[in-house]
């Protein structure tokens, strides 16, 4: 888990720093707020899936905007996740079309894949559940995101090979 | 086969790419538009078109445009609307997705018209992937010279950004979005000002859907009085209809406007009828905000007219025993479809997704959220059944923006037209409350 004790100890790497300044520079000079979102999903994805308090206190520095001005966008988007997660946050869309098609069906196969509720990491560490509304994929429901993937037209085999790959993944990731 | 205006190309391999897309024809608009005509000839052009707002209003675009205003020393922005997040919509993202440069051809064409030197695109943050093809696909337009400085030797330059969002459906309000794009919640703003006069810092702004301001290449390339001849009269054009839940062949359908309702849902060429054989109960055919119908008074209205697919004859019957085209999210519901059931998960994402600014609506969707949570989980009395029509008219009209109406006009319309099963659901709690438990009019009847 990453976290830090305040702002002093939250180091972007250089890429992240990079694409910070060009998000930046898409704004007036004296507009910097407005890259808030941006630098917020640049963070999430740089410091292991969610915004610490110290995290947010280091964007409202880069910014130059009060933290306050963070925690309120940082809590009132639902993308950002304020406390630890899993190795791979698990979205699963629970909106009508998807409902129609067996998201209900999917959420609890997963539940009992992977052994949480939703709301909740696995035993393991690896997965956090989350329910999410309506991802604009409608048309190919029921369906999952993970990071920036959509995975789609899903049902309990496609699921149980996905969280397979996952597992996989994760373990090679580790013995490196 | 209907005319294809944003879709013709959809399949071709390579399209994604400025190299394929120009060869396609792409970028024709901007050397028109630039070269040889004046800004407010565009806006001419589109105001002739009677192109209406595809995001789901329904307002014309170049009445829109027209109201801009143009004051000295200020700058005017484009935002573009590209956070789909109307539950059965997923038309724009599979637009940008697969041809982002015709949304990109049409920011430029746009942003001339409107006099725009820096314009946005501001797409939901779950569509990160959409937005990185999508800034492949500008870096390209920058490399060609479509954007930038002095574009093509006609003195106009133009930059172009994407901005992601951050979950909130919220933001697909126009006001909300601008107050998103600053930096900040997702609280709509009082109107007036409207953005035209106080947009995006302060500033004039006109706030377009995705499939709005990709159709505005096509109008210049072919003039607005053609685009005017295609549709059924005030609903001119093409639509992307998003196709979703029971259906044969869900999808995104290019249809031009006017095709009567029935073939859209049952031909091999479009949604292919309902899946696994089974029958047609209700449908929600504009996004979920819409007044949801029984199937019959869908294919036809109340005085027995089939419906053809435009804003008017949808709406045909108001919301006594009609709906709206609205966005064009189409979500088919079979008759093993609970009512009670989707109405709650519809009240559950309003409830969700309310910003909370306004009383009625913050309090309000949650309170429908809970009675038809009750109602669906065997708790439920008649009175609340009554109830829920008395909250939702107490939220619908009296907030800032239009999330009231839209939490409201569902849950009002799934009363109207299937008060039986509610009540059948009141009656008998126990069989409701099995798995896959459906009501069936004929056996309700009978017991």
């Amino acid at each position: 888990m990453v976290d830090f004790k305040d702002k002093s100890e939250v180091k972007f790497s250089e890429a992240a720093q990079k694409e910070i300044e060009r998000y930046i520079s898409h704004y007036p000079a004296d507009r910097k707020k407005s890259a808030v979102l941006p630098v917020l999903h640049i963070a999430q994805a740089e410091f292991g899936g969610w915004v610490s308090p110290a995290v947010q206190d280091k964007v409202a520095e880069i910014l130059g905007i009060e933290p306050i001005e963070v925690y309120e966008v940082a809590t009132f988007y639902t993308m950002f996740n304020l406390k630890p997660v899993g190795n791979y946050v698990l979205e699963v869309c629970r909106t009508g079309p998807c409902m129609l098609r067996g998201s209900d069906q999917l959420i609890e196969h997963i539940e009992n894949r992977i052994g949480c509720k939703v709301g909740e990491t696995s035993p393991d560490g690896m997965f956090t559940l989350k329910t999410v509304e309506c991802l604009a994929a409608c048309g190919m429901g029921p369906m999952l995101q993970i990071h920036e993937d959509y995975h789609e037209n899903l049902d309990p085999e496609k699921v149980d090979k996905l969280l397979e790959d996952l597992r996989n993944k994760a373990a090679v990731k580790q013995s490196n | 086969m209907g005319l294809k205006i944003l879709t013709e190309h959809i399949n071709v391999p390579g399209i994604e790419t400025y190299e394929t897309y120009r060869k396609m024809g792409g970028y024709r608009s901007v050397e028109k538009a630039l070269k040889t005509m004046t800004p407010d000839e565009v806006v001419e052009e589109v105001k002739k078109s009677g192109l209406r707002g595809r995001g789901g209003a329904g307002f014309p675009t170049g009445m829109k445009w027209s109201f801009l205003a143009k004051p000295e020393g200020k700058p005017r922005y484009l935002v573009c609307n590209a956070d789909e997040s109307e539950p059965g919509t997923f038309k724009d993202r599979v637009l940008m997705e697969k041809i982002p440069h015709a949304l990109i051809e049409g920011m430029i064409t746009s942003s001339f018209a409107l006099g725009a030197r820096t314009s946005y695109i501001y797409i939901r943050g779950e569509l990160m992937f959409v937005l990185r093809i999508l800034e492949k696909a500008i870096a390209e337009a920058y490399a060609n010279g479509m954007l930038g400085e002095n574009i093509l030797g006609s003195g106009y330059s133009l930059d172009l950004h994407v901005h992601p969002g951050g979950g909130a459906y919220i933001c697909g309000e126009e006001t909300a979005l601008l107050e998103s794009l600053e930096g900040k919640r997702g609280n709509p703003r009082n109107k007036p000002p409207f953005p035209a006069v106080w947009g995006l810092y302060g500033s004039p702004t006109v706030v377009n859907n995705v499939e709005s301001i990709a159709t505005v290449p096509w109008i210049v390339n072919n003039t607005g009085d053609e685009y005017a001849k295609i549709g059924v009269g005030r609903s001119t054009g093409t639509k992307l209809i998003s196709a979703g839940g029971h259906l044969n062949k869900p999808g995104v359908y290019e249809i031009e406007l006017g095709l009567p309702v029935e073939e859209f849902l049952y031909s091999d060429e479009y949604c292919g009828g309902i899946w696994k054989g089974r029958k047609f109960k209700a449908v929600v055919a504009g996004g979920s905000s819409v007044p949801i119908l029984p199937a019959e008074l869908f294919l036809k209205t109340a005085e027995g007219v089939p419906r053809v697919m435009t804003y008017e004859s949808l709406s045909e019957g108001g919301f006594v025993s009609g709906t709206m085209l609205g966005s064009g999210g189409f979500i088919a519901m079979d008759d093993t479809t609970c009512v009670v059931r989707n109405t709650w998960n519809f009240a559950r994402f309003y409830h969700h997704e309310s910003c909370g600014q306004c009383s009625p609506c913050r309090e309000g969707t949650g309170w429908m959220e809970k009675v038809l949570h009750r109602l669906e989980h065997g708790h439920g009395s008649m009175h609340d059944i009554d109830l829920l029509v008395s909250i939702s008219k107490q939220i619908e009209g009296n907030t800032i923006c239009p999330l009231g109406d839209a939490a409201a006009w569902p849950v009002a319309s799934a009363v109207r037209h299937f008060r039986e099963e509610f009540e059948w659901h009141v009656r008998n709690p126990q069989e409701a409350t099995k798995p896959g438990a459906v009501f069936n009019k004929s056996e309700a009847v009978l017991a």
